[in-house]
């Protein structure tokens, strides 16, 4: 595993380069030819970009969430004594790991969420008309739009992130600061590696987890609640909608971080590694009961409701021309195979590290069913057929551009993640 | 604005001279059955029935009255116009009127929005709906002009997070290009599809250069590149990204043209006069009349978002 690892670190390297380079055009035709170019229009608004900002900023919540298993929930001292730490998720034979090890997935954990939001962040910036406007969203903030909340919410999530990672990193950077540079400079100035220090570090970092369990969810959940407050649109009315895209995140981001682990884990090949992969692998199984608890719940009451303003729109997601998005990319590669793999072949690395990426990659057709369908039924029956122009169509595929764009942002973000790997110590210890 | 008034007036002497003319040679034979109606036509014709019910007015003298001598609607709501000017702008109730059942489905509204607001390919602000109803030859069709509702609960600028949508202080929804940052949350939370997004397009995009011998596109897209009057203010689109493309616009009841007293374009231009405008806050309306008599009807109404757009049905 060890020397997969190794291979698929290069993989990775040489796909995000060239996500990054073919992105470069869309990020050139954004520029260039404004929203000309985008295939959302006035009846449906809202496209790929607004569904990839859903989807990375629940990555990001999701793998925050997980970080706090270790900085909140302390699950590293629980099962390092290598007792029932939960057996709800397959802790129960005996895996025990040292806090270590766990102690740096947290890391992972908090890396990757930095990264996602990252991508999620220009996604969504260039979708607006006038990014250069961003700042009035910060400075000019209506509350009485989720949508103001939302802002000032994931700005204090942006900034505890940041200290966040800065204090998990920060005995390690200063172990590393006599020879590299970068190092130093991060530790800006605190070199006091005493276990006095430390575990004021982690006093800190249990507070701040804590403070950042309230902000993932408040966050994520006014992500949710964007859609769920609008009433013009019966499938996203729904009290339900916060508390789905909760769930979508903590499943999405798990998976993410289960597939990350697996590559870039800790001592990928030792039995400490599978053992964390056969944990994580059980708590993205649980998780995705759960979603999918979820989305029957959802599917169900919408389709049997008498009233056809919801049930348009499943009908779309689930009968309309684009079927197979939700039938074979989500059901199929997205819960069938995740499951079938941690289900039957949980004592294999490699595959809870495919179920975690196949759901962490297919959750983008999850997102998409959400902003899309909801739009694509005209608010009043013949407005699409009333005036004609670019735009005024409840038709929408994402051109080209919206997807060259998409790609730049996980390239970019993917970039960010290999070089900070690199060059911070997120794994690799000094002590 | 006197202007405005003036003209109308002129013309309609001029024809009511020429509608007399023929009344005269038509009472001849009238006169034995109904003169006393036909007196009071041509006594009386600025305070005609018309202004009571124009379409029992119509209906009930279609032979015996100049219809010519009857007062046209729109001169009636320019007056109105005029008196509702007059008032402090929060006692003002701007209000909208279409009569579904004069509504012939010409677009005539839709066009002359998009003239007046020099709207780019994509934005609208009043399309006409339409909808078949039954199968040959059994058919018949129904026209929905639909120009923005100006909802006194409105759900779409609760949801704008940089205060760009608001409803003004003549209670219409208006836009602040410059503070828009063009996120589209609004159009998602409009239950109307009132609201539509300048991406930038423009008619003449792909088409041929100019030559030094023929004109181009940089000659023959000044038309779409000039300024409109949108909220009193000048918005050129000159082929950047300054607003209001980027921005998402919607109908205002030509604010602009009511501050100058001139109803909105789409009014001016109905064929049918079937929308009707005005201020609800006056007793003596047309529309104040009209949005009172029971067959009157406003789109999701059940939606709470209390509309001042009505129709007639």
């Amino acid at each position: 595993m060890a020397k997969h690892a190794s291979r698929l670190n290069r993989f990775f390297w040489i796909l995000a380069i060239v996500a990054f380079g073919v992105g470069l055009y869309g990020l050139y035709s954004r520029i260039a030819f404004g929203h000309t170019r985008a295939n959302y229009g006035s009846y449906v608004p809202w496209g790929l970009w607004v569904a990839a900002y859903i989807y990375m900023i629940g990555l990001s919540a999701g793998a925050f969430l997980f970080s706090t298993l270790v900085y909140v929930f302390n699950i590293r001292r629980v099962s390092s004594e290598g007792t029932v730490a939960a057996p709800a998720v397959g802790l129960a034979d005996g895996a025990a790991f040292e806090r270590e090890r766990l102690e740096q997935v947290g890391k992972l954990a908090l890396f990757t969420a930095l990264v996602t939001l990252v991508g999620a962040l220009i996604c969504i910036w260039l979708d607006l008309g006038h990014p250069e406007r961003a700042w009035k969203l910060a400075l000019q903030t209506s509350f009485r739009s989720v949508m103001g909340w939302m802002i000032w919410l994931y700005a204090a999530y942006f900034v505890l992130l940041l200290v966040e990672l800065w204090l998990a990193m920060r005995a390690d950077l200063a172990a590393r600061s006599d020879r590299s540079a970068l190092a130093r400079f991060l530790t800006f100035g605190r070199h006091d590696v005493s276990e006095a220090a430390q575990a004021g570090d982690r006093r800190v970092l249990r507070i701040l987890g804590s403070l950042g369990v309230v902000l993932a969810v408040a966050f994520h959940g006014s992500v949710g609640a964007i859609f769920g407050v609008v009433a013009a649109r019966p499938y996203w009315n729904s009290a339900l909608t916060p508390i789905i895209f909760l769930a979508g995140a903590l499943l999405s981001g798990g998976a993410l971080l289960t597939f990350i682990t697996a590559i870039w884990g800790p001592e990928p090949g030792s039995e400490t590694h599978r053992n964390l992969m056969r944990f994580l692998g059980q708590i993205v199984l649980g998780l995705l009961a759960f979603d999918v608890l979820l989305e029957w719940a959802e599917f169900s009451i919408g389709l049997w409701n008498a009233s056809p303003g919801e049930s348009a729109s499943l009908q779309l997601v689930l009968f309309g021309q684009y079927w197979w998005v939700f039938w074979i990319v989500h059901v199929g590669f997205g819960v069938i195979v995740p499951a079938l793999l941690l289900i039957f072949l949980r004592r294999k690395v490699w595959a809870a590290a495919t179920a975690g990426a196949l759901i962490a990659v297919t959750f983008l057709t999850v997102r998409l069913n959400i902003v899309v369908p909801g739009l694509a039924i005209p608010e009043l029956p013949g407005l699409e057929a009333a005036f004609h122009g670019p735009g005024l169509t409840t038709h929408y595929v994402p051109s080209l551009s919206e997807w060259l764009l998409f790609i730049w942002a996980v390239g970019l973000a993917s970039l960010i993640f290999l070089i900070g790997r690199r060059v911070l110590p997120i794994i690799h210890t000094e002590r | 604005m006197a202007e405005s008034e003036k003209a109308p007036t002129t013309r309609r002497d001029v024809l009511r001279g020429l509608g007399g003319a023929l009344g005269a040679a038509l009472a001849v034979g009238a006169l034995g059955r109904r003169p006393a109606a036909e007196g009071e036509a041509l006594a009386a014709p600025s305070r005609p029935l018309a202004d009571a019910h124009p379409q029992a007015a119509a209906n009930a003298a279609p032979l015996t009255s100049d219809p010519l001598a009857q007062e046209d609607v729109l001169v009636r709501m320019e007056r109105e116009l005029t008196r509702a000017l007059a008032k402090p702008r929060e006692q003002r109730r701007w209000v909208m009127v279409i009569d579904l059942r004069k509504c012939v489905g010409c677009n005539s509204c839709t066009v002359a929005c998009v003239a007046e607001n020099k709207l780019p390919p994509g934005v609208v602000y009043r399309p006409v709906l339409e909808e078949e109803i039954g199968t040959y030859p059994n058919v018949t069709r129904k026209f929905v002009p639909r120009p923005c509702m100006q909802c006194d609960n409105p759900p779409c600028t609760l949801v704008c997070p940089v205060h760009a949508t608001w409803k003004n202080e003549d209670g219409v929804v208006v836009v602040d290009y410059d503070q828009c940052i063009g996120c589209r949350y609004c159009i998602t939370a409009c239950p109307y599809g009132a609201r539509t997004f300048d991406f930038g397009h423009f008619y003449t995009s792909g088409t041929p250069q100019g030559v030094p011998s023929l004109l181009g596109q940089d000659a023959a897209d000044d038309y779409e590149r000039l300024a409109n009057a949108e909220y009193g203010e000048s918005w050129p689109r000159s082929g950047g990204d300054e607003s209001p493309v980027g921005n998402v616009r919607k109908c205002h009841f030509c604010l602009h043209r009511l501050a100058e007293g001139m109803l909105p374009a789409c009014v001016t231009t109905c064929i049918g006069r079937a929308t009707l405008f005005g201020d609800a806050n006056d007793p003596d309306s047309l529309v104040a009349e009209m949005i009172a008599k029971p067959n009157v009807m406003r789109l999701k109404e059940e939606m709470g978002t209390a509309p001042r757009v009505y129709y007639l049905l």
